[in-house]
């Protein structure tokens, strides 16, 4: 017997694995994250609306409310309710400030096996890390961007 | 004996004697679950850390192996070993209570048949006489390392494969002819393939091309025909890497569309456990083998069993850095003496 070898490059094999490989339900998927997302920020409409309700301006609402969906986030994760919910929901539970608190909370569950510092400490951001770092640039320079237009 | 480019062929037939199994409680909840000898149901195995559940995993199958012979651990001569996590520690930390000389193994998902073919080797050249050969994954350990935290809210894509939380363990043995019993006769020993796949959600499009490798020098060192093996038995390519696989040797000529599984296919129930692609880790194929595959071959449903594990050598750094997924398949050759 005398077989010759797998005759393909890597540029053929990849758009052979492509044409195989299931593909990612993107319509089920954009729905259920329209969904969701949309639920979370009615939610957070809600709890806003009732702070204002109970006599407080709008800008103190609105912070409130923010606080009070990342508890919420927080709590569902430390209860591993949160995963489950962005199993089903994707982008819809990630994208609102609600994945950042679970972005924050998982890997604080996960690493307190090493410790209050090193584990928890240093993994804490791990994810939500490079998030804050590129928000806080992109603002930087948007405020400088803002101010520049204000002195013309 | 080494014949054609990269086999063993095992003149003193090495036997396995005996083989264990542990497995958590997805794989236990699968349909292989009757065929593990050990199960539990909590990912902790009531240890604090998921590292500590992994190293007690593996002493418990050791355990179980050596509660099914007349032997102690004083006559093992070695133990070959190794899991997924860095510097193998669930296996370092589990030898260190067994008091066994300790040889530690990595070879990604490939494991297991690395450790067989060792174990076989020392047994064949007459280095010993009672050999273990194991090795082990756990879901929460492997994801903590090369994912994601485990309660991080993200989708899994549909051809990303699930970490058995398993461990299986074989005892090699010198074959005194005493009783019949599975033999060792050739093992492959694969070369590291590498076709440019980048995706860790998708390893077993990574490491099928390495199968395929190892599949057809296989066939052409033993000059054994594909339709020889009741059963060849891929470690973890699951259901993409399968259909790959079989894909591809076809356009080679070569059909195992009839015999061929994979362990990570029948380990769970793909469709309702959710598993998207199946399952994957050093113990799928380990407990696969240990539990399932050995009790057909012992009640002879099956006498002839090629056995591939294969392996994804990349790390979360090499990823970091763009580069892609090495992959490496090792196959032996396990039947009934006739």
């Amino acid at each position: 017997m005398n077989y010759t070898k797998l005759n393909m490059n890597e540029q053929e094999y990849s758009d052979y694995v492509d044409a195989h490989s299931k593909k990612s339900p993107i319509v089920k998927n954009c729905t259920l994250a329209f969904i969701v997302g949309g639920f979370i920020c009615i939610i957070g409409q809600i709890f806003t609306d009732i702070f204002q309700h109970y006599g407080l301006s709008f800008k103190t609402a609105s912070t409130y409310s923010t606080i009070l969906l990342v508890l919420i986030a927080a709590i569902l994760t430390a209860f591993k309710l949160y995963a489950k919910i962005g199993k089903f929901a994707g982008a819809g539970s990630i994208v609102p400030i609600t994945g950042f608190s679970n972005s924050i909370v998982s890997p604080a569950i996960e690493y307190k096996t090493e410790g209050v510092v090193l584990g928890i400490g240093a993994n804490m951001f791990k994810i939500a890390g490079p998030v804050l770092v590129y928000g806080i640039c992109t603002s930087t320079l948007i405020g400088i961007v803002y101010w520049l237009i204000k002195l013309i | 004996m080494k014949i054609g480019k990269q086999t063993l062929e095992f003149d003193k037939k090495p036997k396995i004697l005996n083989t264990s199994s542990v497995v958590g409680p997805k794989e236990a909840e699968g349909p292989l679950s009757i065929y593990f000898d050990k199960k539990f149901n909590d990912a902790l195995y009531e240890e604090t850390t998921f590292e500590k559940a992994e190293s007690k995993m593996i002493m418990t199958a050791v355990d179980t192996l050596l509660g099914k012979i007349p032997t102690d651990n004083s006559t093992i001569d070695y133990i070959f070993a190794g899991d997924l996590l860095n510097q193998c520690i669930a296996t370092g930390y589990a030898v260190r209570e067994l008091e066994m000389p300790f040889f530690g193994l990595y070879g990604a998902c490939s494991t297991f048949v690395e450790s067989l073919i060792l174990a076989s080797s020392f047994i064949n050249a007459n280095y010993g006489k009672k050999i273990i050969a194991t090795a082990s994954s756990h879901f929460c350990s492997s994801e903590r390392q090369f994912r994601l935290p485990l309660e991080q809210g993200t989708q899994r894509t549909p051809s990303q494969q699930w970490t058995v939380t398993a461990c299986g363990a074989a005892l090699v043995t010198k074959n005194d002819n005493s009783f019949k019993c599975p033999v060792v006769t050739y093992a492959t020993v694969g070369k590291i393939v590498d076709m440019g796949i980048k995706d860790i959600a998708n390893m077993g499009a990574a490491m099928a091309p390495a199968a395929f490798d190892t599949i057809i020098t296989h066939l052409e060192d033993t000059k054994r025909r594909p339709d020889y093996y009741d059963l060849i038995i891929t470690g973890d390519l699951g259901t993409l890497g399968s259909k790959i696989l079989i894909d591809l040797l076809a356009g080679h000529g070569i059909d195992i569309s009839t015999n061929h599984s994979d362990c990570g296919k029948l380990i769970f129930d793909i469709e309702a456990q959710d598993m998207h692609a199946g399952g994957s880790g050093c113990g799928c194929c380990a407990s696969v083998f240990s539990g399932y595959i050995y009790e057909l071959l012992k009640t002879k449903k099956i006498n002839k069993v090629l056995l591939i594990a294969t392996g994804a050598l990349m790390s979360p750094t090499s990823l970091g850095q763009g580069e892609s997924i090495p992959s490496i398949a090792h196959a032996i050759a396990i039947e009934n003496e006739v």
